[in-house]
């Protein structure tokens, strides 16, 4: 599909770019090797509060300066923090990517942490997970509630948005710490794509970032963990749910060091649960009617989020009449069934066909497209892998699939209930 | 955190030998290719509106049938219709149509509110004549199937509790009937009750009725020669007639300001504070002024009154200002969530902005940045092949196309800063907007007494 041309500047900072005359809009986006799952014990939220602060200003741009000068020049911002990974982007008129160059390296070079910006975006990080998880129903379902039941170490456990008495403690020390540590060039992939010629955007790259002092590369510590050895299970009460819920978690191949183990999880979560004719959608939803929406998805946030150790996850909303166990024999039997017998090659056929055309709609925003060139490069050490992955995928099998089946075994899963904590309210 | 390690202080990591460094002046801004692009009116009724876009090898597909009714059970059986529209034809089962689609890498959905039904869908390019003809299909034979409908009443009814549990549905609500009373256009979650009488024979009456092409819009985006597939569709739909007009939502009166009300949800952490008041549409000469006025007060994370709850006060993770366009009409919408022991304050400061907008109107630099931004933006949102296409479709929907598109960067350059202050001074009264607060009475309720101007249960 497009072009991609790699190097490394002398600070370590690795760079992808993507040109695409089609459209003249930019985009220009960083990836720090740093997520929610290498934040400290006592320290849960720290490291999305800590990305709210990388808007905060840098030492040539005060605060508020930033998006001024992002939407000012005609363009469109965010960041996000994952499991694994940060990004920082903006999308812009092409006239502005020197700008977006400078902003990003302004912020990686010398961002201005304060007390007065940290305690205001503890307020506004606070309501954030207010309007996220806390006042609505199935807030933060599966992301934040089923990991603590599957996994047992605080890295995969614990909650990445945080508890209010932690982010409450978070000092600029830590910061400080923080931002030394893991926000160093070398820890990060800078990926620009669109509208720009290859040469001139060198130039400006070398320009603004060159200067960025190296620092060492953490070390990246491991997250591994056995797998669990029984079915564990979680409850999980909800004030505002009006139906139960559950979530079933399984542990999946490396998604790097197993990538077509972890492709036959993805197209497995395609047959299962994509579209009228999958097999859950037409056996809970449709003919026993036992469940109102469910999901299935390699990955809590999708796939290519995170390094191992990584989650496929199975939800449903269900009525109340409905029970738990039904729900999961039902689940259990349609996986026994695609244990035993591999999918059609229409099914397969079916999920490839869907796949191509979700990256190809991916692929023409250029916002999803230059975050994927990112996290790819990031993870993979390959950002060509996003042109290769329609190719990957069409080459699972019927008996990759039913070999993933087989691998979601009712004696090594967590299983989280949603309860619903009735009460009654003026509407 | 362990302070063993060696680290910079915040203060050292803020500042480098260099010091501050000038931020670059922007470059030559080339212009966005032309689109070429058919818009035109079948036999029919159906218009057809298709351009090329051909960024990557798929087509994006929207249709939109006013779909107005002022019968009690309309909302009902049109929520029903939507979620069973794509379940059977005589030529094709729930799973058959699944599968059509899904071998074509396509998707079709459907969504129902006050003012129409939108089917939305998207294929790999070479699939397209798949695709219009499962669109076809369901839009001249839809069957309703008797287990379909009343399975999918079942789950409706279970999605609508699980809805209506949602504190911006419930917020959307409450300013709906606050502003528009009982008219048809509040019913945008039809109530459970309505939903369980509704059987697969009024729904199947209910499409004879209203799924019509006249009145209709279809936009169809992407790797396509627009003059072949005005053809391909016609082919496709001619069986779909009716000399009868889609229905239009009757109009709605105009917003009239007022009191806000305070809408109870008890045990609340956070509050929906919902504003309104009466707008200009897009077809208003003065619709460029007022839109960058919008985007100065609260249109924009630059904006003022993001800068003020969000930035210095930290009262909301979001607050936002914007269009709303129903029907012939606009209406301005100001949002934010806040918690409950800062709601009446964020109130009492979003108030402020308002009269602030008129008192210390947009300057200069204000509105050169929006100016930017909106042009920028919307350069940015119909460079891909859905955001034109849902774009074009709203467009459509109100009569537009193509040209208006075309033409709004034009527009936005030419608006002076004093029709900018104008239409700030004229439409940021703060009397002219109405509004709701959602929230826990027993927190809520002696602040937002103190502060005024608010109608408490």
């Amino acid at each position: 599909m497009g072009q991609i041309e790699k190097f490394t500047i002398d600070n370590g900072l690795r760079v992808v770019l993507a040109p695409d005359r089609a459209a003249p809009v930019v985009a220009v986006s960083v990836h720090y090797d740093v997520g929610f799952r290498s934040e400290p014990e006592g320290r849960t939220g720290f490291a999305h509060l800590f990305e709210h602060l990388m808007f905060q200003g840098s030492e040539s741009l005060e605060k508020l300066a930033h998006f001024r000068h992002v939407q000012g020049s005609g363009g469109v911002f965010n960041g996000s923090t994952h499991p694994d990974y940060t990004d920082y982007f903006e999308v812009l008129p092409s006239a502005a990517l020197e700008r977006a160059l400078f902003l990003e390296a302004d912020r990686m070079r010398a961002p201005k942490l304060t007390q007065e910006n940290l305690a205001n975006q503890i307020d506004v990080v606070k309501e954030e997970i207010r309007l996220n998880v806390l006042n609505r129903p199935y807030g933060g379902f599966p992301w934040i509630w089923l990991p603590p039941v599957l996994y047992e170490t605080f890295p995969n456990a614990h909650n990445g948005y945080g508890d209010f008495v932690d982010l409450e403690q978070a000092t600029l020390d830590d910061c400080a710490e923080f931002f030394d540590t893991y926000y160093a060039p070398a820890n990060a992939v800078l990926t620009v794509a669109g509208d720009f010629e290859i040469s001139h955007a060198k130039d400006l790259i070398v320009k603004h970032f060159g200067d960025v002092p190296a620092r060492p590369r953490p070390e990246r510590p491991s997250f591994a963990e056995p797998r669990p050895e029984t079915e564990k299970r979680g409850t999980h009460p909800d004030a505002h749910a009006p139906l139960p819920a559950l979530a079933i978690g399984y542990r999946m191949p490396d998604p790097i060091g197993e990538l077509d183990a972890y492709l036959a999880h993805i197209v497995l979560a395609g047959v299962l649960a994509d579209g009228d004719g999958s097999r859950l959608e037409q056996r809970l939803v449709h003919t026993d009617g036992l469940v109102t929406d469910l999901s299935a998805s390699a990955g809590l946030f999708g796939p290519f989020e995170a390094r191992d150790p990584d989650t496929f996850s199975i939800t449903a909303i269900h009525p109340g009449e409905v029970t738990e166990q039904q729900v999961l024999d039902a689940v259990d039997d349609e996986l026994e069934k695609l244990a035993a017998t591999p999918p059609s090659a229409e099914e397969l056929a079916k999920v490839t066909a869907r796949w191509t055309a979700n990256l190809h709609s991916e692929h023409d925003r250029l916002m999803s497209r230059t975050l994927g060139l990112g996290s790819l490069e990031l993870l993979y050490g390959d950002a060509a892998l996003m042109y290769d992955l329609p190719g990957r995928i069409g080459s699972v099998t019927p008996e990759d699939v039913s070999t993933a089946a087989k691998a979601l075994r009712p004696d090594s899963r967590a299983v989280l209930l949603v309860q619903p904590q009735t009460q009654q309210e003026d509407q | 955190m362990t302070a063993a390690k060696s680290h910079r202080t915040a203060e050292e990591i803020g500042r480098t030998a260099v010091g501050p460094r000038p931020v670059p002046e922007l470059g030559e801004q080339r212009p966005a290719a032309d689109l070429a692009s058919v818009d035109t009116v079948l036999p029919n009724g159906l218009r057809v509106l298709a351009v090329r876009h051909a960024s990557v090898p798929t087509v994006e597909l929207r249709l939109r049938i006013p779909f107005g009714g002022s019968d009690p059970l309309h909302p009902a059986r049109a929520e029903l219709l939507a979620e069973t529209l794509l379940t059977g034809t005589t030529r094709r089962d729930r799973v058959a149509i699944d599968t059509e689609l899904a071998l074509i890498g396509g998707e079709l959905g459907t969504i129902v509110d006050p003012e129409r039904l939108s089917i939305s869908g998207s294929s790999l390019s070479d699939g397209l004549p798949t695709l219009l003809d499962v669109l076809a299909d369901v839009l001249t034979d839809a069957t309703y199937p008797d287990g379909q409908v009343v399975r999918e009443r079942d789950r409706l009814v279970e999605r609508i509790a699980v809805a209506r549990t949602q504190p911006r549905v419930i917020a959307r609500e409450a300013l709906q009937q606050r502003r528009y009373g009982d008219h048809p256009v509040v019913r945008e979650v039809p109530q459970a009750e309505d939903v369980a009488v509704v059987g697969p024979e009024a729904v199947r009456a209910l499409h004879a009725q209203a799924v019509l092409p006249r009145g209709s819009v279809l936009v169809l985006v992407g790797d396509l020669d627009p003059e072949k597939v005005i053809d391909d569709v016609a082919a496709a739909v001619g069986g779909w007639s009716s000399d009868a007009e889609a229905t239009p939502l009757a109009p709605v009166p105009d917003v009239a300001g007022g009191d806000v009300l305070l809408v109870p949800r008890r045990g609340a952490v956070q509050s929906q504070i919902r504003l309104s008041s009466q707008a200009l549409p897009r077809t208003d000469d003065r619709y460029a002024a007022l839109q960058l006025a919008n985007l100065v007060f609260g249109g924009y994370f630059s904006s003022r009154l993001v800068e003020n709850i969000r930035e210095d006060k930290g009262y909301t993770y979001g607050a936002h200002s914007g269009f709303e366009f129903t029907g012939e009409t606009a209406t301005l919408d100001i949002d934010a969530d806040t918690a409950s022991d800062v709601t009446a304050a964020a109130l009492m400061e979003t108030r402020y902005e308002l009269t602030r907008l008129r008192v210390v109107p947009p300057s200069e630099e204000e509105v050169a940045a929006v100016r930017q931004y909106a042009v920028g933006s919307l350069l940015i949102s119909t460079s891909s092949q859905a955001g034109l296409a849902s774009q074009l479709s709203a467009l459509a929907g109100a009569g537009l196309g193509v040209e208006w598109l075309a033409g709004h960067p034009q527009r936005l350059q030419e608006v002076s800063t004093e029709q900018v202050v104008e239409a700030a001074r004229e439409f940021f009264a703060p009397e002219r907007f109405t509004g709701v607060v959602v929230g826990d009475p027993e927190v809520l309720s002696d602040g937002l007494a103190a502060l005024g101007g608010v109608v408490l249960p």
